[in-house]
């Protein structure tokens, strides 16, 4: 029998723990997946070009369009995707004022991740070692100075359900690009319906996109977990158990869905660059 | 408390055995002034509570061939309450958190022989919660406690579970969100999930529990619209 002591309760230091599992896995998977993704989106959004695919420059692909510039409010200086609302970029934007479609879009869904109750969660341990895991040290400035989300800034993630809204409109946006997908314009000027590898990118994206979208927390509360009866009312009842349903896998939905969201760019991008061939598999 | 050291024992393992069995042996024979705290050796009681290889866990529950062969055990009090000897903690400030939340207050019953009429799919809920042996493990975990010892401005997650449970029965009429925002300080929780992690009755905490809660003080204080509405539809 040894003895060696300590005192106790003790205060650990950065990072100090007793725990002897992997614990630094998670959040390190966490750091490196998110920063990843960061790095591709702002290269991909800084761009300003081959974000889509078809369109009367190039007739015989499919209509594709990288969610990263959906919706295409102007397209970039020069380039006519066909998917623009208004047209191309306005002769009083500032010359000297960077502009890419992606960067009057990205924003939202931006928005709509960062207060996202999940990716809060993730990235204040895997960012900022709030903790960095369950009971590993954090770093002793914070100490008894700690404020969470009880008062600014982060008392403003309450806005969260407002992102959200935001969020269902773009699924709507993202769910025409992919009907558009599965058209093409012929030769002879006209559309022709046709399916390609594109067009199956483009629906897995909105599909996983509306299944994170659509499990989320806040969601959840609004269709149905306000209510103390749930009972009351069948459509209630069953959207919550539906919405419960997606919300329990949401963190599986979250990082699926941002993983191919930077895909389908990826893909779209490819292919208008011409590395890529967009097979057409009907039509 | 001050002061206190880790000891070093070695005990003969057998098959079935758990943490507890083992500090029961080292209490037979080795140490019988060792003090630890512990009733039905069955997970249900959530008396011997304490943290295991640096993992908050109950004793009773832990088989000792789920840890890493070959290597010490690493037992220790639970970190968030003050000592009162080797592994007993004093937990009592849980109970005078709970003193503080305002008591289930039903509404008027529903039938004339003063009973309610509720159905299964709106208890459920509740029920989820009331699972809670209360071993105080998420209190234990919850890094508001742990690290930031908000004892007196945070509630921690076994009383925002408990709440919710009151907060979402159907026949409460409580309102509760109030001292939720600002004496029982939810805005602290930061969605960890380290109390769901180390709940031995495997309650959602944070996504049943903690979240709905954060959302309706979201309704009551912080979403202008909800909060125009609601003027809106009293007026009218």
């Amino acid at each position: 029998m040894s003895r060696s002591p300590i005192s106790l309760p003790q205060v650990r230091g950065f990072l100090q723990t007793n725990r002897r599992d992997l614990w630094w896995l998670q959040p390190t998977a966490t750091l490196l997946g998110l920063l990843a993704f960061i790095v591709y989106s702002t290269w991909g959004a800084l761009q300003g070009t081959h974000y889509f695919l078809g369109g009367p420059s190039q007739i015989g692909s499919q209509h594709l369009l990288s969610p990263f510039y959906s919706p295409v409010i102007w397209d970039g200086a020069g380039l006519t995707s066909g998917h623009a609302w208004i047209g191309a970029l306005p002769s009083w934007w500032p010359a000297w004022l960077l502009f890419s479609p992606a960067l009057l879009i990205l924003p939202f869904p931006g928005f709509f991740r960062f207060t996202c109750y999940y990716y809060r969660g993730a990235y204040y341990k895997a960012f900022w070692g709030d903790p960095t895991s369950c009971t590993v040290g954090e770093p002793s400035f914070r100490g008894e100075n700690y404020r969470g989300e009880q008062k600014l800034p982060l008392i403003l993630q309450n806005l969260h359900r407002y992102a959200l809204y935001i969020a269902i409109i773009f699924i709507f946006i993202l769910g025409w690009d992919a009907f558009a997908s599965l058209w093409y314009t012929g030769s002879d000027g006209k559309d022709h319906f046709g399916i390609s590898i594109g067009s199956l990118v483009l629906t897995t994206n909105v599909v996983l996109l509306g299944g994170y979208t659509f499990g989320c927390h806040c969601w959840r509360h609004l269709v149905g977990g306000r209510h103390d009866c749930l009972s009351c009312s069948k459509m209630r009842q069953n959207a919550y158990e539906r919405v419960s349903w997606l919300n329990s896998r949401h963190m599986l939905f979250a990082w699926m869905s941002l993983f191919w969201v930077g895909f389908t760019d990826l893909y779209v991008r490819m292919c208008s660059m011409g590395i890529w061939t967009d097979w057409r598999l009907i039509g | 408390m001050q002061g206190g050291g880790f000891k070093d024992y070695s005990v003969e393992v057998t098959d079935g055995m758990v943490v507890l069995d083992c500090i029961h042996k080292i209490q037979a024979e080795q140490a019988p002034d060792l003090a630890c705290r512990w009733n039905c050796k069955a997970g249900k009681c959530g008396s011997c509570s304490a943290e295991i290889n640096g993992k908050p866990a109950l004793m009773c529950m832990t088989r000792m061939e789920t840890l890493p062969p070959g290597e010490p055990v690493m037992v220790e009090p639970m970190q968030t309450f003050p000592i009162i000897r080797d592994l007993v903690t004093d937990v009592s400030w849980n109970y005078e958190v709970k003193k503080k939340i305002k008591p289930f207050k039903p509404r008027k019953p529903d039938n004339a022989d003063g009973t309610w009429t509720v159905f299964q799919e709106d208890v459920e809920r509740s029920q989820e919660f009331r699972k809670c042996i209360e071993c105080f493990l998420c209190q234990d975990v919850c890094h508001v406690l742990r690290d930031h010892h908000k004892h007196d401005e945070f509630i921690g997650p076994r009383f925002l579970v408990f709440t919710a449970a009151l907060e979402m029965n159907p026949l409460d009429t409580e309102n509760r969100l109030a001292d939720l925002k600002d004496r029982d300080g939810i805005g602290y929780c930061n969605i960890t999930k380290c109390c769901t992690k180390v709940c031995p009755e495997h309650i959602t905490i944070t996504d049943n529990a903690i979240i709905p809660l954060k959302e309706r003080v979201v309704d009551e204080f912080y979403d202008p619209l909800t909060m125009l509405f609601r003027v809106f539809r009293a007026r009218s």
